[in-house]
């Protein structure tokens, strides 16, 4: 079962750390969201906060959204980037983590020649995949490389057919198969139907979050640096974080109000 | 001529077989086996795209010098005018058709439209050109209709057909004709400007790619419509232009020359003004492209096929062969031919420059690169694309009164 009810999380749920004793994000941020969800649509205000200092670069978050939305070959929701300064042997690197910045002025939508990608009332930037022609305006008009192009690709894509029971290709190919759950919908893979042949981009793990879970790449970092939350709730750890003095987003120039911040 | 006739007609059916197989790939493995992708999601269709729209407006433009501006020495090509930018503009749009991916999604456009979007404003601005077109065209041609309609032969009956029973020869109905001629090519000139323009700027307004980010665009759009547009009529009349071989062909064919030539001076103006400043700049976003452009692995691109073949060699046919109609034909088909590298200058180095630092080697995969060069299928479909365009073109030279001398003189 992919989705899982929000009533078995809060189950699950930890109780409150006492005064003193250390309490991981991950607890606080899972109250964070279940107080922002009973709160109407429209008054959530979703943010993301990477603490690049704590990020060691081991792309769990990639991967982990790559498997949450089986992600096809040539689609990739949350790359990390790599720089690499100085020369060897004085070199070190810096990762980035780059999701969708669900841009408070995205210039992804206005160009969209049909509608089909806009901002939802919690901020989170949307694509109504039955709508989506698979222009690629939006794909162009993003100044981060946040959206992609699915062409219907398949990771078996040119591996041999033969004997496919004992190379495990049958047992591959059911992953292939498995829906994405994206926008709350069952998307399965069928030739020449959406979500193929679509502008697809992160979407904060929108059904997640209907779910009450976390984003699947705050789950997964494994150095805690992805802090996800509504920035419209005082008490939520994403407010503290944001009001720091060390945050930046990227590209600011471009007036596209990204709501992920970075703090360095 | 009858040999530059010929030639098409081969390179159009061999292009067409040829082609199919990329047609059937698309067709059958959607976009799996294009080199377009995440990171450059426009590549050769789109390029192809913008160049055959343009040389649709462009032609359209010099059909206008007749119709709306009653240019004299143009009279005898208005109709094969508007014909070239009737089928530049169908098979520029089956280009683009074939790019989306969800092409049976395509109406959308129509009954979804979203008017901050320059795509939402083309949709619109097509059709209703489209429609001008094939108006005007008809109008061009109903006389003509009317005196094909005697033949016995298949263009005959076709004319029959297509006079939608308007067949009144007067020469009170013919005048009446030109003046329904002149409004539509007048309203046709915004029409054409606003959509070229509107092109150019779908590419201009897009402020996350600063190498079209500029008020320029639309503007070196439009000239480079007129420029392909101009300069492929040039070719198109010398070979299939009425009364050929006569004076007034030639005078013809050396006005179009001249025009092109004027032309050609003015895009490279733009054009050096448009590199010299970014390049002096140097400003990293804007400069990598055009780096890109001049000196990257395409650069033989730039400086062969348009700087050698497009600009110089025509110059040079241009002005030391400026009293024969043969080079100011040829110098039309090189320019008109090579501008499609223009075109993708345009699109490519716009795209192939990663927005982000370390974006390159961040994550690896199929459409996640910036090396774009077009795949075997997408060559082959354009290819096939293009030769539709031909050969839909010599059918209908010969079944329809586009030039209307060439077969009354052959009868006679
Ligand atoms: S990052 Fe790109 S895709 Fe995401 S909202 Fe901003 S412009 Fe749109
Ligand atoms: S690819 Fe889809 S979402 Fe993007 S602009 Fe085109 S129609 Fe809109």
């Amino acid at each position: 079962m992919p989705i899982q009810s929000a009533e078995l999380t809060l189950e699950q749920e930890a109780q409150p750390a006492a005064i003193g004793e250390r309490q991981d994000p991950l607890v606080r941020m899972q109250e964070d969201l279940r107080r922002a969800m009973k709160k109407p649509i429209d008054q959530r205000r979703w943010v993301m906060v990477i603490d690049l200092r704590k990020c060691v670069g081991c792309s769990a978050c990639t991967i982990g959204c790559v498997v949450e939305n089986k992600l096809p070959p040539g689609v990739v929701y949350r790359p990390v980037l790599e720089e690499e300064i100085g020369t060897y042997p004085n070199v070190t690197r810096r990762f980035i983590p780059r999701p969708c910045m669900q841009c408070d002025d995205p210039p992804c939508v206005p160009v969209c020649p049909v509608n089909a990608t806009y901002k939802r009332p919690d901020g989170i930037v949307a694509i109504n995949y039955d709508d989506c022609i698979g222009c690629r305006y939006c794909l162009v008009a993003c100044p981060y490389s946040a959206r992609l192009f699915d062409a219907g690709r398949q990771y078996l894509d040119g591996t041999t057919p033969a004997i496919p029971a004992l190379l495990g290709r049958d047992k591959a190919m059911v992953y292939e198969k498995l829906p994405a759950y994206e926008y709350g919908h069952a998307w399965e893979r069928h030739e020449g139907e959406s979500p193929i042949g679509n502008a697809r981009k992160c979407q904060f793990c929108s059904h997640r979050l209907e779910a009450g879970m976390l984003p699947m790449c705050a789950t997964t970092c494994i150095g805690r640096a992805t802090y996800f939350g509504d920035s419209n709730d005082p008490e939520a750890l994403v407010s503290d974080l944001i009001a720091s003095p060390n945050v930046m987003r990227l590209k600011e120039e471009m007036g596209t109000q990204p709501k992920v911040y970075y703090l360095a | 001529m009858k040999i530059f006739e010929r030639a098409l007609w081969v390179v159009a059916i061999v292009g067409f077989i040829a082609g199919g197989y990329g047609m059937y790939d698309r067709i059958v493995n959607g976009h799996v086996n294009a080199a377009y992708g995440s990171y450059v999601p426009w590549g050769l269709w789109v390029g192809a795209y913008i160049y055959l729209v343009g040389v649709s407006a462009g032609a359209f433009l010099i059909s206008a010098l007749v119709y709306a501006f009653g240019v004299k020495k143009l009279e005898g090509i208005g109709k094969l005018a508007l014909f070239t930018a009737v089928v530049a503009l169908g098979i520029s749009m089956f280009s683009i058709w074939l790019d989306l991916g969800h092409p049976e999604r395509a109406l959308r456009m129509i009954t979804n439209t979203n008017f901050t979007s320059m795509m939402g404003w083309m949709i619109w601005l097509y059709s209703l050109y489209f429609v001008l077109l094939i108006t005007e065209l008809w109008f061009a041609m109903r006389a003509d209709f009317v005196v094909w309609s005697e033949r016995k032969d298949f263009a005959g009956t076709l004319a029959r057909i297509l006079t939608f029973g308007r067949n009144d020869p007067s020469p009170a109905a013919a005048a009446r004709d030109r003046s329904i001629l002149r409004v539509l090519g007048t309203l046709g000139v915004p029409l054409a400007i606003a959509f070229h323009g509107g092109v150019g700027s779908l590419f201009g307004v897009v402020g996350a790619r600063p190498y079209w980010n500029s008020g320029l665009t639309p503007i070196m759009f439009l000239l480079g419509a007129l420029l392909s547009g101009g300069a492929l009529l040039t070719f198109i009349t010398y070979v299939f232009g009425p009364n050929r071989g006569s004076a007034e062909h030639k005078q013809t064919v050396l006005f179009l020359g001249k025009i092109v030539f004027g032309l050609l001076l003015l895009d490279a103006m733009l054009e050096w003004s448009e590199y010299s400043i970014a390049l002096y700049t140097s400003i990293p976003a804007e400069a990598a492209s055009m780096q890109l452009v001049l000196f990257g692995p395409f650069a033989w691109v730039f400086w062969g096929v348009h700087v050698g073949l497009g600009v110089v060699v025509p110059l040079v046919l241009l002005t030391w062969q400026n009293k024969s109609p043969l080079w100011a034909g040829v110098a039309g088909l090189l320019i008109a031919v090579t501008f499609m590298s223009v075109r993708l200058n345009i699109v490519i180095p716009g795209l192939a420059v990663p927005e982000l630092h370390g974006l390159k080697e961040a994550f690896s995969g199929p459409g996640l690169g910036f090396d774009y060069f077009p795949t075997l299928t997408e060559w082959l479909l354009q290819i096939w694309i293009v030769s539709l365009g031909v050969l839909v073109f010599l059918t209908g030279y010969h079944l329809l009164p586009i030039v209307t001398a060439h077969l009354e003189a052959r009868r006679g």
